[in-house]
Formats: C-alpha cells, sequence, structure tokens
C-alpha cells in the first residue's frame, strides 16, 4: 500500500495560491473609482455579451476577473442573497459590507476545502446616499481575503502597475469623463491605446432614482474619450 | 449565500428561488375563511403612445371602509404597470413577488422579459392563488405596459383561475368594473390622445365610485385621488394629483350642472 505524500500547510496553501493567481492573470484586468456622482467601473472586455460587471442591487455592483463562468456564478449568487434579504426584510437592508462578507466566506471555503481554488479576484461596490463619504469598494480576492478600497481599485492582471498608475492620477471629485479617461489609461498603460470596442464601462450613480446602475453604451464611451 | 448545482438551479425564478430557500406559499387550512380587506375598481385603457392605468384608493372589510390610501395601481418595472382587485393581503403580496421576480429575471439572465413574459409571468402568480381564491381570497389583476419591441401600449385582463386575455382597448376589473367597462365602452375610441384616455378613466372611476359602494370616489377634502399612471415609449409616469383635482373639479360642476 502506497501511502500519501506529506505536503506542508504553507506548501500546499502556496501551491493553491500561485494555481488561482496564474488562471488570474492571463484574463484581462477592469479597475473602479470614485467621480463625483459616484463609483465608475472600467473593465477592459473585447465581449460586447459576456459581461464582467454588472448590477447586484439597488446601489450595488460587482465586477469580476479571472474564470469566466466562476465568477458568473458569484454574481448570481450574490443577486439571490441580495433580493432574497430584499424581500424578506427592507430594500434598505441590503448593504455591500455584508455581500463582500458572504463572497469571501464562500471564496475562502472554496481555496482551503474546495477541490481547486476558484480562478477569480472579485468587488463589490456600493454608492452611498449622500455624497461621496460613504462609497464602498470591497476587493475580494480568490482565496477570501477582503481588502477595503477607499477610493480606487485594480483586479486582475498586471493589477499592481495598473494600481499605481491610478492612484497617481486619482483625486477626490472628478467628473465622468476624467475618471473614465483616467480608467482607460490606467487599463491601457502609456504603449498602447484601448477603443471603446474593447471596454465595458458602467456606474453606479447617484441619480435620486432607486436603481443606480447604468451602463455607457459604446457610443458614449467613444464620445467620452475623443474629448 | 445561495449556491446551488448546475443540475438543481431555480435559474432566474425567485418565487422559485424563495421556495427553495425555505419561503414557501402561506396555505390555508381547507375549508376555513377569512374576513379581509378586499380591495375593488381598477381600469386601464390605450391610447396613441401607450397605456394609462388607474384605480381608486379605497379598502373594505365586509361594509367597513378599512383602508382610504391604498395604492392599488403600482409600478412594475420601467415599462410595465399592474393594477388589482380582490384580496388586499395577498394581492399586495404578488405585486411585490412580481415586481422582485421582472427585476431578478433582468438581472440574473441580463436583459428583461418580453412584455408578454411578464403577462405570463402575472398569470402563473395568479394561478398560484387558485387555493386562496378557493376560499374567498382571490385576486384578479390587469396588466399593462408598452411593448418596445413593438412600440405599442398592451393590456390584460385576467380571471381568478389564471387565465390571461389580451384585450385590444379597454379593461376593468373589481366590483366596479361594470360601471368603469360601460362608461370606457361608450367613450373609446382609436387614437385617444393622452389627455383624453385620462379624462376617460377619470370619468370612469368616478361613475364606478358613484354606483358601488366598495369603490371609492375622489375625496376632495382630503386631498385623496385615484392613483393614475400612464406608460409610453419615455415608460411610466404618475399623473400628478393637482392634474386630477382639476379633472374632478370639472366633472363635480357638470354633475352639478346637470341636476339643479
Amino acid at each position: 500500500m502506497s501511502m500519501p505524500y506529506y505536503v506542508a500547510p504553507e506548501q500546499a496553501m502556496k501551491d493553491r495560491a500561485d494555481f488561482a493567481r496564474k488562471g488570474i492573470s492571463r484574463g484581462r484586468a477592469l479597475v473602479a473609482l470614485r467621480f463625483e456622482n459616484g463609483i465608475v467601473l472600467v473593465a477592459e472586455n473585447a465581449s460586447q455579451s459576456l459581461r464582467k460587471v454588472s448590477e447586484i442591487y439597488d446601489r450595488i455592483a460587482f465586477a469580476g476577473v479571472g474564470k469566466y463562468n466562476e465568477f458568473d456564478q458569484l454574481r448570481v449568487a450574490g443577486i439571490r442573497s441580495a433580493e432574497l434579504t430584499g424581500y424578506q426584510y427592507s430594500r434598505d437592508d441590503v448593504d455591500a459590507r455584508g455581500l463582500a462578507n458572504d463572497y469571501a466566506q464562500l471564496l475562502g471555503n472554496s481555496f482551503t476545502h474546495g477541490m481547486k481554488p476558484m480562478e477569480v479576484e472579485i468587488l463589490v461596490a456600493e454608492v452611498g446616499i449622500d455624497g461621496g463619504h460613504d462609497d464602498q469598494i470591497f476587493h475580494i480576492m480568490y482565496d477570501g481575503t477582503v481588502i477595503d478600497r477607499p477610493d480606487t481599485c485594480a483586479l486582475g492582471g498586471e493589477s499592481d502597475a495598473i494600481s499605481t498608475r491610478l492612484q497617481a492620477g486619482f483625486s477626490d471629485g472628478l467628473s465622468l469623463g476624467e475618471a473614465i479617461k483616467l480608467g482607460v489609461s490606467a487599463l491601457s498603460g502609456s504603449d498602447r491605446e484601448l477603443s471603446a470596442s474593447s471596454l465595458e464601462i458602467a456606474l453606479l450613480e447617484r441619480n435620486g432614482a432607486r436603481r443606480c446602475f447604468r451602463r455607457l453604451e459604446p457610443s458614449e464611451v467613444d464620445a467620452v474619450l475623443q474629448e | 449565500m445561495p449556491v446551488f448545482t448546475p443540475g438543481d438551479d431555480p435559474g432566474a425564478d425567485f418565487p422559485m428561488l424563495l421556495q427553495r430557500s425555505g419561503y414557501g406559499p402561506v396555505n390555508l387550512p381547507p375549508g376555513s375563511t377569512i374576513e379581509s380587506p378586499h380591495a375593488t375598481t381598477c381600469v386601464a385603457v390605450r391610447y396613441d403612445n401607450g397605456v394609462v392605468m388607474a384605480g381608486d384608493r379605497r379598502a373594505t372589510s365586509g361594509h367597513l371602509i378599512s383602508h382610504r390610501t391604498m395604492e392599488k395601481v403600482v409600478q412594475a418595472d420601467r415599462y410595465s404597470g399592474v393594477a388589482i382587485a380582490g384580496a388586499a393581503g395577498p394581492a399586495v403580496d404578488m405585486i411585490r413577488l412580481f415586481q422582485v421576480q421582472l427585476e431578478y429575471y433582468e438581472k440574473v439572465q441580463g436583459s428583461a422579459l418580453s412584455l408578454e413574459g411578464k403577462a405570463n409571468q402575472l398569470a402563473s402568480m395568479v394561478r398560484a392563488n387558485i387555493p386562496g381564491a378557493m376560499q374567498g381570497m382571490g385576486v384578479v389583476p390587469i396588466f399593462a405596459g408598452y411593448d418596445i419591441r413593438r412600440s405599442v401600449g398592451r393590456l390584460w385582463a385576467y380571471d381568478m383561475l389564471g387565465g390571461r386575455y389580451e384585450e385590444r382597448d379597454h379593461v376593468a376589473t373589481g366590483s366596479g368594473s361594470l360601471h368603469a367597462s360601460t362608461v370606457m365602452k361608450v367613450g373609446y375610441r382609436s387614437n385617444l390622445t393622452r389627455d383624453e384616455a385620462v379624462e376617460l378613466v377619470a370619468r370612469s372611476l368616478w361613475e364606478a365610485a358613484d354606483s358601488d359602494s366598495a369603490t371609492g370616489g375622489p375625496d376632495m377634502v382630503r386631498g385623496i385621488f385615484p392613483v393614475v399612471a400612464t406608460i409610453d415609449s419615455d415608460g411610466w409616469m404618475l399623473v400628478a394629483d393637482n392634474e386630477l383635482a382639476d379633472r374632478y373639479r370639472t366633472i363635480i360642476s357638470q354633475v352639478e350642472g346637470s341636476t339643479s
């Protein structure tokens, strides 16, 4: 009878983390940042129908990078959790922090106990009711680590370089156009250009309406980038 | 956080998700009946650019007026609305579930249901309430909306068993529907303008309230008016109370003129 090899827990965790990171870094990145009237999410995405950024609830958006089927499953789980809470209690009782914690549990569990860790990184953003001081952006890693990002957040391949560019250009109270341009230039870097057709941009907007999520049409994106 | 295996997934069906999460429907024990508030007359009519829906504000328990400000005409989503008559409790709950389901479907699937899909969805919710209907807790809604694929307003009537009937011009539901329908039948012609359609539904509710004790008329003393909304290519829009107040003042002066 053969004995299984002993693998130190440190090594096992490192192997899993390397596996997940490798999967994530293969995909295109996305960024989120605050602007004067809410939060804008900019993703590099060649597909116009398979979405990386989507609506979870009235004031909450979701974005994911990595393996599409895995983050899409998380997206639907988030909508379900939010809708169930809102239906059972009140729409006011659904918040991003609770969702981020639930996601962290799910990802952490799959990282330590699953067959394989999920090859995703996700983001949960919530736009505050009055002014930017209660906007929230949570970055959740493949192993369930939750990071609260006050202003900007970058996910996916080369996210460190993108994040540095993003933070260098960020200031409080950017207009929507400025925020989109900053997001796009942070994603592209200095040596290439991204066109509207390879971008997916959505907003969480303080617009007075119940549903704050809105996608920008490619024509709108074009107009902003031409400015 | 609800996660399902692929073969076991409830998909974009929110009522099914509720059931799977342990919030099933409440079933009354067989043979029991409960005295509960009932809501009455709602109407909808097509005009050149869309549809207008309207409903009175009264709910009654037997001969008692139990609510004066009930809203029986509510927005379902951007391009549709639903109006209810019947047992108020199950009806309000059905509308809430219907609203959540439309938005839930849109978010999970990434695109909204077609208008006809929404009408069918509502039919299956009415059908799910058949046990309630057998015990005097029936709900009879109207569904109306603007079909953005066909650029036209459409409306549907239902029966208590979930039967779904698309109507061409106008529909009415509730205890005052006979009177309201008659007014609309006489006053309807094709290509009404928005103003003419609002006038017609205001008049039809007036006549329903005049002849049916369970339907409330405009309450000029407290400033409570029927809920009236238009749905066109720009979506759902409530008609303001001051517009309704003006219209009802005109109707009242006409009635005064004809009786003095």
